[in-house]
């Protein structure tokens, strides 16, 4: 049985376009206000969501992202709030919840993917968790018939891409570049080169994120990738906005702009 | 080489270890860990490695016996691995001059390092000092306010110090500094980590370059007494001093090894650094070992009275250690190791870090459980020059 994440991707290939994916931790700015700016997100023309786990100890993030996670955990968000929000969003768009591996570990692999399941989430997005470590992870994906979305990053050598690809289902995250999530001025070259080298070795679907938060930029991408990552950009907007409300509606806009450039030429 | 533990695959002891990294780390993990295995069966490597402990950091250290000190721990014979006595105080520069050598072998040009008290972070700047290599020191804003006067040593030895002021501004977070920057900067830097921690190869990398405290030791009391000792002692915040101590004395099995926690106010109290006492199994820096952690696996701050011990997390071997009974760990409180630095500092004229401290106080413990015919040996991890302002204020010394 397909999730619904991956009915999304055979939709928009088979539309020649890139799908977009809007990225907010959970509890960020609030719970309910990570869920109202996650419903402008969909309706403003993002494709799926993907729904931040904070972490104490965020070590691919950078700094937009980390005071995000710290906001968040100081409003008493946990796995609750992740299922919670996962429910609510699930319901309007196929749904994904990146997450640090402890967190999953200490919950217990196992209900963490049947919750998941449960509350119509499509996969999971793991930065940290390296195939070799992936074992529980393997069979109890099958078991709940989840995605498991594994990262790639320019310096992942050719054995290895294949390596992990194998292990990937519902699209491959393609990191565009060495570092630290983060809006930049510029897309690395090193991250169409890495989606050519994906190519290669798997017929997934391929999203790219880190530094994304442009239209030009995502329309750029959109040209060779089968998918578009955005987070911190929606992020500062809500973290320079003097209300929730004004938040929301720009990221709506933002939204609208992102989704307009996605068609292939 | 002792193979008892090293039946790992990938770096794994037990349940313990392993890699949790972003893939971005892996290639630079696979040349590291084949650079150290190629190292380790290199005789040339050896030797250059063998000349600077020689000439530059003072090996071997030498053994000291304290009976004025053993009168106040129930009359065991009691003696001292003086590491305090190497270049820049304390063992740290056993595995940093390691790491450098294997950083120019690896052509890499940059190193990056991150610091709680400063004794790493000092290690670190004078190896990149002595080898002509850049260095970057990330070390918690925190931190950098309570020992400045190491954060002037590192500035002095050429290093730039980047006080962080992320979480905790603490040694924790200098850690998901460093590894940023790695991830970032991989190409052309090399992560020289402090401790026993972190993914693959690190633990067994770093174990390996601290293995000679205690292939010294051997042969020092064999030399001494023609015997082994009964119980050998160490601190474990990460567990560095602690594993180079022990593991060359794993396979005596009537030999006792125990490592000192931080147990900062008391582990009741929840307001510690007591990982393997206090904590629980999970994930921290790219490890699987025990962890402060609450039921969402979030990282709880740690707390201790010693910088070098403050450590949400400790080495993976320590945690596989523990749950095969091969070691045993126990708390000591701030209280226990600040009387143990008073007494040593009086009846014998060795100042110690705070960290050695704690491995004194459990001396005392377990020399008064074992009585007169005991024999126990100490690692004396460092010496308490950086600790005589936090000293001071405790024992109430004007300054």
């Amino acid at each position: 049985m397909s999730t619904p994440l991956e009915l999304l991707f055979a939709k928009t290939r088979s539309e020649n376009r890139a799908a977009l994916i809007g990225y907010l931790p959970a509890g960020f700015p609030t719970q309910q206000g990570c869920i109202a700016a996650l419903t402008a997100m969909v309706e403003g023309g993002v494709d799926a969501i993907e729904i931040g786990y904070p972490y104490s100890d965020p070590v691919m993030d950078g700094p937009v992202i980390q005071a995000a996670a710290e906001t968040s955990l100081k409003n008493g968000t946990g796995a609750h709030e992740v299922m919670e929000t996962l429910s609510a969003i699930s319901k309007i768009a196929p749904s994904v919840v990146m997450t640090y591996w402890n967190p999953i570990e200490r919950y217990g692999v196992d209900r963490f993917l049947a919750d998941l399941k449960s509350n119509g989430g499509s996969g999971v997005i793991t930065p940290d968790l390296t195939v070799e470590e992936s074992a529980t992870w393997l069979t109890s994906s099958l078991v709940h018939e989840t995605n498991r979305i594994y990262v790639v990053a320019p310096s992942t050598s050719a054995e290895r891409l294949r390596l992990v690809t194998s292990a990937t289902s519902g699209f491959v995250y393609a990191a565009s570049l060495m570092g630290v999530t983060g809006t930049r001025t510029s897309i690395s070259s090193s991250a169409q080169e890495l989606v050519g080298r994906l190519r290669e070795v798997t017929e997934l679907p391929i999203a790219v994120g880190l530094g994304v938060s442009t239209p030009d930029q995502a329309r750029e991408v959109a040209q060779y990738a089968d998918g578009v990552i955005v987070g911190s950009a929606f992020i500062r907007l809500l973290q320079e906005s003097a209300t929730l409300s004004e938040g929301v509606e720009k990221v709506r806009a933002l939204a609208q702009q992102l989704s307009s450039g996605l068609q292939r030429s | 080489m002792s193979t008892t533990l090293d039946s790992q695959i990938l770096g794994h002891f037990g349940p313990y270890g392993g890699r949790f990294v972003p893939e971005a780390l892996i290639g630079a993990l696979d040349e590291l860990a084949l650079a150290h295995e190629v190292a380790l069966a290199d005789p040339i490597f050896q030797a250059e490695l063998a000349e600077l402990h020689k000439t530059y950091t003072g090996r071997p250290s030498i053994i000291t016996e304290v009976k004025r000190f053993a009168d106040h721990a129930g009359g065991a014979r009691i003696f001292l691995k003086r590491e305090d006595l190497n270049h820049t105080g304390s063992h740290k520069i056993n595995n940093v001059l390691g790491q450098a050598l294997l950083t120019k072998r690896m052509g890499k040009k940059r190193i990056i390092a991150e610091t709680g008290a400063g004794q790493h972070g000092v290690a670190s700047a004078t190896a990149a000092a002595l080898m002509g290599l850049e260095c970057v020191v990330y070390m918690g804003e925190e931190d950098t306010k309570r020992q400045s006067l190491n954060v002037a040593r590192m500035k002095l030895l050429g290093a730039e110090v980047i006080p962080v002021t992320q979480g905790s501004r603490t040694l924790k977070d200098a850690i998901n500094e460093a590894m940023r920057d790695w991830v970032t900067n991989v190409d052309t830097t090399h992560y020289l980590l402090g401790t026993v921690a972190g993914p693959h190869p690190f633990p067994t990398m770093v174990r390996d370059f601290h293995r000679i405290i205690g292939v010294e030791a051997r042969g020092q009391m064999l030399e001494l007494l023609g015997r082994l000792p009964d119980v050998i002692l160490a601190c474990v915040g990460g567990g560095s001093n602690a594993i180079g101590i022990f593991h060359p004395f794993i396979d005596d099995k009537e030999v006792r090894l125990v490592g000192l926690e931080a147990g900062g106010s008391g582990v009741e109290t929840g307001l510690h650094a007591a990982t393997i006492s206090g904590g629980s199994p999970g994930v921290l820096h790219g490890t699987r070992s025990y962890v402060l952690q609450d039921a969402n696996g979030q990282t709880i701050e740690s707390h201790s009275i010693s910088a070098g011990l403050d450590y949400p997390g400790v080495g993976p071997e320590h945690a596989y250690l523990h749950d095969i009974g091969r070691a045993e760990y126990r708390p000591i409180t701030d209280a226990q190791a600040m009387e143990a630095f008073g007494l040593m500092s009086r009846t014998e004229g060795i100042i110690p870090a705070i960290e050695t401290a704690h491995a004194l106080a459990g001396a005392m413990q377990i020399g008064r459980e074992l009585g007169p015919e005991a024999v126990l040996l100490v690692n004396f991890s460092g010496r308490g020059d950086k600790d005589v302002q936090t000293a001071a204020q405790y024992f109430g010394i004007p300054l």
